[in-house]
C-alpha cells in the first residue's frame, strides 16, 4: 500500500514541516542529493504560495509507480482565491505579491510533471511528480 | 464540600486507595512509564493519591497551592500528563463507585456527584494549567534563544563582516537579517559582508528574496555584499527557478569569499614562513 503524507499549512511552521516531510520520503524513494534539494525547493515553493494566498491548505505527498518507473507525486490544494489567469503565473516575473514571480514557473522546472486546476473563489490544486532516473 | 460526603470518602479512603493503586498500575504499560523503576512508581503513586486526599477538605484556592509543590516535581521529573489526568479520572471514578456501592441514600444525589466532579476538577484544572505554563515557558525561552542565534553579525577584520545563516529563514527572521546586516555595517564600518548560507537547507524564492534584498539595501549604505556557501544542489535549484542572483557577487566557500573580500579592500593574507 502507498503511504501518503500529508501536511496542514495554516503558519510558516507548516511550511517547514511539508519541506522536512518532502525530503524525508525523497531520501527514502532514492532521490540524489540535488533531487532532494530540488523536491524540497517545489514543496517550499507550492507550500508558500498555500500560506501567501489561500491563508491554509494542504500539501500531500506520496511515491508513484507508472510504466516501470518510480516517483513522487507532490499535490497543493487549498480552498482560496484561486488564480485569475493561470497563463500569466506561469510566466517568470509575474508577481502580485512584490515577490520574484518565479515560484510557480519554477516549480514546473524543477518537477517533471506540472499539473495546475484552478478556479476563482473555489480555489486551487497542483499537482506535480519528479520521476526517478 | 458537604461534610457528609466529605466523611464518607474518608471513611472508605483505604478500600479506594488500594483499588486506584491496582487500577494505575495498569496504565503504566501502556503509558511511557515504563522505563521508571517499581519503587518510584509506586512511591509517586501513593504520593499522588495522598495528595489527592489531603485536597478533600480544602476550597479550590488552597488546592492551587497545595498541589502547585507537587506537580512542580512531576514537570521536573518529565512525568507525561497523560498520567495525571488518567490518574484523577480513575480516581473519580473509583471513588463514585465506592461511595455508591456502601448504599446509604445520599449516593443517588446529583449533589453528590456534584461535589464530587467540582473536587476533581479543580484538581485536574489546577495540574493542567501547571503543566502547560511550564510548556508555554520552556516554547517561550526557546523562542528568545531562536532569536538571538537567528542573525549575528561577526566582524572578523576591519571593514570586513560575516553573517552566518543557519536553519529555516521565515519572514520574522528574513526582517531580522535585514536590520542586523545594515545596523551592522553601519556600526562596524563595513565595506564587504559576507553572507553564509552553508547551514540554509532550501533556498526557494522567498529566501532568494529576501537575500537579494538584504543585499540591495547593504549596497544602498555603501558596503558590498558577497553570498558565500553555496552548495551544488543549491546552485542547480536557483539555476532551476530562474533567480537571477548576478547583482552581486557569490562564492561557494566563506574561504574564498574571505579572499575576496580582502581583496577588495587591498590587503591580502601573506604566509610568513615563505619571506
Amino acid at each position: 500500500m502507498q503511504v501518503q503524507t500529508r501536511v496542514d499549512i495554516h503558519s510558516e511552521w507548516g511550511i517547514v514541516a511539508a519541506r522536512q516531510a518532502g525530503r524525508k520520503l525523497a531520501k527514502e524513494i532514492g532521490f540524489g542529493s540535488v533531487d532532494q534539494a530540488r523536491i524540497t525547493t517545489a514543496i517550499s515553493e507550492l507550500a508558500r504560495n498555500i500560506y501567501l494566498y489561500a491563508n491554509q491548505g494542504e500539501i500531500s505527498i506520496e511515491e508513484v509507480a507508472s510504466a516501470g518507473k518510480r516517483g513522487m507525486k507532490v499535490v497543493a490544494s487549498d480552498r482560496g482565491p484561486g488564480i485569475k489567469d493561470v497563463r500569466s503565473v506561469m510566466e517568470d516575473g509575474f508577481t502580485t505579491s512584490g515577490g520574484l514571480g518565479a515560484g510557480l514557473p519554477g516549480v514546473k522546472r524543477l518537477m517533471d510533471d506540472f499539473d495546475i486546476d484552478s478556479e476563482e473563489e473555489e480555489g486551487t490544486t497542483i499537482i506535480s511528480i519528479k520521476w526517478l532516473r | 464540600m458537604h461534610p457528609s460526603i466529605k466523611e464518607s470518602i474518608l471513611e472508605k479512603k483505604d478500600e479506594i486507595v488500594e483499588q486506584w493503586l491496582e487500577e494505575i498500575e495498569q496504565f503504566r504499560y501502556e503509558d511511557y512509564l515504563q522505563n521508571i523503576s517499581d519503587s518510584v512508581y509506586r512511591s509517586t503513586n501513593r504520593e499522588f493519591v495522598d495528595k489527592i486526599f489531603e485536597t478533600v477538605d480544602l476550597c479550590s484556592d488552597d488546592v492551587y497551592e497545595r498541589i502547585s509543590q507537587y506537580s512542580e516535581r512531576l514537570i521536573q521529573l518529565g512525568w507525561p500528563l497523560n498520567y495525571i489526568t488518567r490518574g484523577l479520572q480513575s480516581f473519580r471514578q473509583i471513588t463514585v463507585e465506592t461511595l455508591s456501592n456502601t448504599g446509604d441514600n445520599y449516593c443517588y444525589d446529583i449533589e453528590f456527584y456534584q461535589e464530587i466532579e467540582s473536587w476533581i476538577d479543580n484538581l485536574i484544572n489546577a495540574l493542567v494549567s501547571d503543566y502547560s505554563g511550564s510548556w508555554e515557558n520552556t516554547v517561550f525561552s526557546q523562542k528568545m534563544a531562536l532569536k538571538e542565534l537567528s542573525a549575528p553579525l561577526i566582524p572578523v577584520f576591519d571593514e570586513i563582516c560575516v553573517m552566518p545563516l543557519i536553519g529555516t529563514i521565515d519572514s520574522e527572521r528574513a526582517k531580522l537579517i535585514m536590520e542586523n546586516l545594515l545596523e551592522g555595517v553601519i556600526e562596524n564600518r563595513a565595506q564587504v559582508v559576507l553572507i553564509d548560507i552553508t547551514g540554509v537547507p532550501v533556498v526557494d524564492t522567498m529566501v532568494a528574496h529576501h537575500i537579494i534584498q538584504a543585499a540591495e539595501a547593504v549596497r544602498l549604505v555603501g558596503a558590498e555584499c558577497i553570498l558565500v556557501g553555496i552548495r551544488p544542489e543549491i546552485a542547480q535549484t536557483v539555476v532551476n527557478l530562474g533567480i537571477d542572483l548576478g547583482k552581486f557577487s557569490t562564492k561557494s566557500t566563506l574561504k574564498k569569499g574571505m579572499a575576496t573580500a580582502l581583496k577588495m579592500t587591498d590587503r591580502e593574507i601573506v604566509d610568513l614562513a615563505s619571506k
